[in-house]
């Protein structure tokens, strides 16, 4: 019931930002492309969604000019 | 634990917790000067542990500068150096949470200098690694950091907010591995039992998140509970939440449970 209300949930949140408009924002597409792991018939869904999630960069940036996160990296930031 | 209320403590007790460990960290805001750390660190050593005590609870923490607020080299080696005022203190267990929070160079010099404080005074490291996108990065740049000091002695440093594609990076250079509990936001109790069924049991701690976030101080006992459910016999649960935890922090000679 837990993972059946939680389904319902993301199709509603899905539902809810293309109703807005809101589409644009790179963290729609990446979350859509996340879940495509669930289609996966292997063990390691979580990890693959996180590394989805994951900025693969692996030099320290210049400088830190906030503090928060996003969720996923965005690809405008290279 | 600065970030909660009195109320708190009794509800531990109750669960029957017989100890918490809190680190240096964000306080909701940046601070702005070496005073209000020396402030802040007076407050986690010396009034915390009797707002814990009057339910039966001993207190320990970890000092740093958070890497949060590690931007400002400045600021950050103020603090770092009013630290060893306070390393003897009973309840100091070691340097902590340091870490990174965006993977900056600042903040890489910062955790660079923090583990050099840890080697000089011998004591224990508690590190912090990032949330979400930046987690994966920094988890990696944060062992690099560790492994390459010489004189780091692995089995005395945690890395915590573990989650499943960090885990075995941490386990598998011989650092502890840290699960912090959070209702929702990040790793819950039903996640954490899941990892402890992949990776194993060695080396790895459940703590509650108690932060200024939606958090509850009750995430272990709650993950205990879901053990049992998953058919885990009492041994196993004493293993994970309590004879894990104390095996590591009783490598400070000051960590001693009443």
């Amino acid at each position: 019931m837990d993972a059946r209300i939680k389904l319902i949930d993301v199709a509603a949140f899905l539902d809810r930002v293309e109703r807005h408009g809101q589409t644009d924002d790179y963290r729609y597409h990446a979350l859509k492309e996340a879940i495509n792991e669930l289609q996966s018939d292997e063990i390691g869904r979580v990890a693959k969604i996180l590394n989805r999630f994951s900025d693969h960069s692996t030099e320290p940036i210049d400088k830190a000019d906030i503090q928060g996160a996003f969720g996923a990296p965005n690809p405008n930031n290279k | 634990m600065v970030s909660r209320t009195t109320a708190d403590y009794e509800s531990l007790a109750y669960a029957g917790c017989k100890a918490v460990n809190e680190p240096a960290f964000w306080a909701g805001f940046d601070r702005s000067s070496g005073d209000g750390f020396y402030d802040y660190f007076r407050q986690i050593t010396e009034y915390e542990p009797k707002r814990a005590a009057k339910f039966c609870i001993d207190h320990y923490c970890w000092l740093c500068i958070n890497p949060k607020e590690a931007e400002d080299v400045g600021l950050a080696r103020e603090v770092i150096s009013i630290i060893p005022d306070f390393i003897q203190c009973d309840n100091v267990l070691g340097i902590g949470e340091i870490g990174l929070n965006k993977n900056s160079k600042n903040e890489l010099l910062i955790l660079e200098e923090h583990i050099q404080l840890a080697v000089d005074h011998d004591q224990m490291i508690l590190v912090h690694t990032p949330h979400l996108e930046d987690k994966l990065k920094g988890t990696k740049l944060i062992v690099d950091a560790l492994n390459n000091h010489s004189k780091i002695d692995h089995s005395k440093v945690i890395i915590d907010h573990v989650e499943e594609h960090t885990a075995k990076i941490v386990l598998s250079n011989g650092y502890w591995a840290g699960m912090t509990l959070y209702p929702e936001s990040k790793v819950t109790p039903n996640r954490a039992i899941d990892m402890l069924e992949i990776f194993g049991n060695e080396n790895v701690w459940l703590n509650s998140a108690c932060d200024w976030g939606i958090s509850d101080p009750l995430s272990v006992p709650k993950a205990a509970l879901e053990m049992r459910r998953r058919g885990y016999d009492d041994e196993y649960i004493d293993d994970i939440v309590y004879k894990n935890p104390v095996k590591f922090m009783s490598q400070c000679d000051k960590f001693k449970l009443r």
